[in-house]
């Protein structure tokens, strides 16, 4: 009996992700996600810009490519059109955290239900490495090469603690793909953000931290490890809202 | 029996299932695959326990589990 494959959701496609990129467990846990929920076939999915642009070629459903940061605002576009559709964005941090805030922001307070696929990676990764909104005090990278310096650029943009003030938001939650336990718990809160989605809840977004071995300048293992040592402890994980569970 | 195969071809050498393996079983091989990767493999198949540890990891989804 085979207990772990390729979900139905993914395509054949090679991932163009470099070595280690964990960009390749979250694909596979949202495809894993819409397998079981049953719902690949009326899904579709929007790409955003950045390393994620690609995500078009490697999910098995309807795919639209939105400008840079605009995935949000496509999604709400796409998902009005028609209610039957479910609706995600994959978007990346230099993406939803940068240049995307604005239709993040406003997409959660009018609780447009749709899900968001948050990666984050406190870096940008595409254009190769630069500082990003996310990256964290002190990280060095091409346009901080002493250090992201506080003082003069200020500090990391922290999205599920500040869409936990936004009323229109239904379900955030901060999650990380650094060992097995975690993984599991990835992919039961990308499930829950669709399942949401599916009883018409509203807004749900899942952050995913995770690691860019290439630009951080690290092996994977070692990446991992940076990510455990430097970004856990930035970025705690957990659930920064839910809507229905207080309602309880 | 568990069981576990890898799409050779397919695999980045990431090393990520190899720290993931509670067994450690899985390791890179020394020759190359057609992309030039060092791709990972398990020798000593009946030491596998089926856990799915190392798939679970795989960014690449490289790995299947049977059991």
């Amino acid at each position: 009996m085979v207990v772990f494959d390729k979900p139905n959701a993914l395509t054949e496609n090679p991932l163009h992700y470099c070595p280690g990129c964990t960009h390749g467990i979250i694909h596979r846990l949202v495809a894993e996600a819409l397998d079981e929920l049953g719902v690949t076939g009326r899904t579709i999915g929007v790409a955003s810009v950045g390393c994620s642009v690609f995500t078009y070629n490697y999910f098995n459903c309807d795919m639209v490519q939105a400008a840079h940061g605009r995935a949000p605002a496509v999604a709400t576009g796409v998902k009005r059109s028609d209610k039957n559709n479910i609706v995600f964005t994959y978007q990346g941090d230099g993406d939803l955290a940068a240049i995307g805030t604005a239709e993040t922001v406003h997409s959660a307070a009018r609780g447009e239900n749709i899900t968001v696929i948050f990666v984050n990676n406190a870096i940008y990764g595409m254009t190769g490495g630069q500082m990003a909104p996310t990256t964290l005090p002190g990280q060095k990278t091409q346009t901080s090469p002493y250090g992201r310096d506080v003082e003069a650029v200020g500090y990391p943009v922290k999205v599920c603690e500040m869409l936990s003030q936004v009323d229109g938001a239904t379900y955030l939650e901060r999650v990380a793909v650094n060992n097995v336990a975690n993984v599991k718990k990835a992919k039961a809160a990308i499930k829950k953000a669709f399942q949401n989605q599916i009883e018409g809840k509203g807004f749900s977004l899942v952050e995913v931290l995770s690691t860019c071995p290439t630009n951080w300048g690290l092996a994977p293992d070692k990446a991992i490890g940076w990510l455990e040592e430097n970004m856990l402890p930035y970025y705690p994980l957990g659930v920064y809202k839910d809507k229905y569970a207080e309602e309880k | 029996m568990a069981k576990v195969s890898f799409n050779k071809d397919l695999c980045k050498g990431c090393g990520l299932c190899v720290t993931a393996c509670p067994k450690k079983i899985v390791h890179l091989a020394d020759e190359l695959n057609k992309r030039g990767y060092h791709p990972a493999e398990v020798t000593e198949q009946d030491k596998c326990i089926g856990c799915a540890f190392c798939a679970t990891m795989c960014p690449d989804c490289v790995i299947t589990v049977e059991k």
